[in-house]
């Protein structure tokens, strides 16, 4: 809405027209402000009503008195602390792979001519048509003691016998990479993209070797399309529930499977929405230190070759 | 350091059918300011792309100081060079982008500092040593980029139009400023451009380019004066192609109808005492007239439906102001300004 407000700003001091143009900037803000309703009160009813009520329940017993003890309970078990670890070490863990699958995968993408390079992009974005249900069930089949991922390691002589590849955190890591790679790539291939190739070519004609090139010009221009990505990828798993679920196998238990289980077995809402809570700090304090991350980044980094 | 030569010989590059460079044979002297000058796809930036190792050419060689670099990576040419689009880094500042090259050459910190500020100082940018790329103005970005190619004195300079971006007068405030640098470091230079008169005004030699080929190569008043074709004289500024038959001596000696003629448009005048005895008169009526400030643009239709040009120094154009569409105008040239150049290419 800079258009309307520019308008009005470099109106002569004693201009009779001046107060009818903010007049009709404001009024145009309103109306685009006004199309936004509709959003914001779904976003209003849908995730901040929830979200309050979920708050309400920890501080709740079950017959409706307020009362400390689920939180009590809850930060005094170690069950909570190590699903905490948990989830933390499974989306650290994923973000590392991520990083060292997904850079070396845009930076091939973005020097690929600009066809062959939408053919390969259709070909990353493929996997996000499926449903998470049937890829994460797709790599139980394939990782399992007998699956295909075994039976090739075990006929081709490079394990003697079946690795225990799923019911496990192995497992589990491989189908969250497998589901947050497309999301890292795509920010990250853009912001590559957009570099200047001449500012590549300068590089090297200066002499810059080209892992040179890469580490002085090519990744931090795309900086801030790795941080992108990395956010993406952080804050999405660390409420993951279904590929934990299905290729833990029981072994694995992040904060979402923990919330999961003390409802099933105990119906227990009010240390289950305690939980929640607790699983939305973590995601904002994540968000909260990468954005802390990015401004560190913007202020340093100008004068270093 | 001694300025060196470079060779390129019957140099070639293809894209499917078409032929970008055509066998290209140039030799620059060492310390030479060499333009390239050419239409869009005449082939004069994949020559500078060949001679930086961006491209690479199917055949031929290209030599730099007696080295034979055909096959060398771009990095390890050691050259200079200056994009139309500057291709800064814009996550450095200024000062950091001028020392970029020299941390390369592992020149130790103090020392990269000095030397970036002594290129920055030669360019008058010593003072936005500190600034943000994105503070700079587009003359500002490319003096930058200028002090980043000159700062770890290569062998070789290319610059690919690096004024085209900026507007009139600092194009020409440039154009003096970076020929005065190249006079001062003695580095040889090739320079691409499509804007004649750049070329006119910082050339030690003028190579004109078309279709992948080199037209001509010639000092700036030769290129100008005495063109080898209609293309270059027609390229090279205002021209007027005439045949025999379009002309008459003023001593009465018949010209051959075969001859083909080129008269510069500000070599055609009014007043026939300005060629003396030894002219040639052309005779149509005014077509069309503009006023430019400095000149009068006269567009005379021949008998034979030709048109010519007339460039009449407003300071001799008394009466151009009261000629009108149709009035009978007679121009003149001398002889030594008729050029004679081969028929013109069937197209």
């Amino acid at each position: 809405m800079t258009g309307p407000a520019a308008m009005t700003a470099p109106a002569p001091p004693a201009d009779d027209g001046r107060a009818g143009l903010r007049r009709d900037a404001q009024r145009e803000r309103a109306f685009f402000l006004s199309l936004s309703l509709p959003a914001l009160v779904l976003v209003g009813l849908c995730a901040m009503l929830p979200i309050l009520w979920i708050l309400r329940q920890s501080v709740l017993t079950l017959r409706g008195e307020f009362t400390l003890a689920n939180w009590e309970k809850l930060l005094s078990s170690s069950l909570t602390w190590k699903s905490v670890w948990t989830t933390v070490e499974l989306s650290g863990a994923t973000l590392v792979l991520c990083m060292a699958l997904g850079i070396p995968l845009a930076l091939a993408l973005a020097s690929a001519p600009q066809k062959l390079a939408n053919r390969l992009l259709i070909l990353v974005m493929l996997p996000l048509w499926t449903s998470i249900l049937v890829r994460t069930y797709g790599w139980l089949v394939l990782l399992r003691r007998d699956g295909l991922v075994n039976q090739a390691l075990t006929g081709t002589g490079i394990a003697s016998e079946p690795l225990a590849l799923v019911y496990n955190f192995t497992g589990t890591l491989i189908g969250m990479v497998h589901f947050m790679l497309p999301l890292f790539v795509l920010p990250v291939y853009a912001a590559m993209r957009d570099i200047d190739g001449n500012a590549i070519r300068a590089a090297a004609s200066m002499g810059a070797s080209l892992p040179r090139t890469l580490a002085t010009v090519v990744l931090p221009l795309a900086a801030g399309g790795i941080r992108s990505g990395a956010m993406i990828v952080f804050i999405y798993t660390l409420g993951f529930f279904i590929t934990p679920a299905v290729l833990g196998g029981g072994q694995v238990s992040p904060v979402a499977i923990r919330i999961e289980k003390v409802m099933s077995t105990f119906q227990d809402w009010g240390q289950a929405s305690a939980l929640g809570v607790l699983l939305l700090i973590l995601v904002a304090m994540a968000a909260a230190m990468l954005a802390a991350a990015r401004r560190l980044a913007g202020r340093k980094g100008r004068t270093h070759a | 350091m001694t300025p060196i030569p470079i060779t390129l010989d019957a140099l070639r590059k293809t894209y499917g059918d078409y032929v970008a460079l055509d066998d290209v044979s140039l030799a620059i002297r060492p310390g030479e300011f060499l333009t390239l000058l050419g239409p869009s796809g005449s082939g004069k930036t994949t020559l500078l792309m060949a001679l930086a190792g961006f491209v690479r050419p199917e055949a031929g060689r290209i030599l730099i100081g007696g080295r034979d670099v055909t096959r060398l990576a771009p990095n390890r040419r050691d050259i200079g060079i200056v994009f139309q689009n500057y291709a800064l880094f814009p996550h450095m500042d200024v000062l950091a982008n001028v020392e970029y090259p020299l941390r390369l050459r592992k020149v130790s910190r103090r020392q990269a500092r000095e030397r970036a500020m002594a290129a920055l100082a030669r360019v008058k940018l010593d003072a936005f040593a500190g600034r943000d790329i994105s503070q700079l103005s587009g003359g500002q970005r490319q003096r930058v980029a200028l002090a980043r190619a000159i700062v770890f004195e290569p062998r070789i300079m290319l610059m690919d139009e690096p004024l085209s971006a900026l507007d009139k007068n600092l194009r020409e405030h440039m154009q003096l400023e970076i020929r005065r640098l190249h006079d001062d470091l003695g580095i040889t230079t090739i320079y691409v451009t499509h804007d004649q008169r750049e070329a006119l005004t910082m050339s030690d030699r003028i190579a004109v380019m078309k279709d992948g080929c080199i037209r001509q190569i010639d000092a700036p008043q030769d290129i100008y004066s005495r063109p080898g074709s209609g293309f270059v004289a027609e390229f090279m500024g205002e021209a007027n192609i005439l045949a025999g038959g379009d002309c008459a001596t003023l001593d009465g000696t018949a010209l051959s109808s075969a001859a083909t003629l080129m008269i510069r448009a500000e070599n055609l005048h009014l007043d026939a005492r300005t060629c003396g005895t030894d002219g040639l008169r052309l005779e149509g009526r005014l077509a069309g007239k503009a006023y430019r400030g400095e000149n009068w643009l006269l567009q005379v239709a021949l008998a034979s439906g030709k048109e010519v040009m007339l460039s009449i120094p407003a300071a001799a154009a008394a009466g151009c102001e009261t000629l009108a569409p149709g009035d009978p105008v007679a121009a003149f040239a001398a002889r030594r300004h008729a050029h004679p150049i081969p028929a013109p290419e069937a197209a």
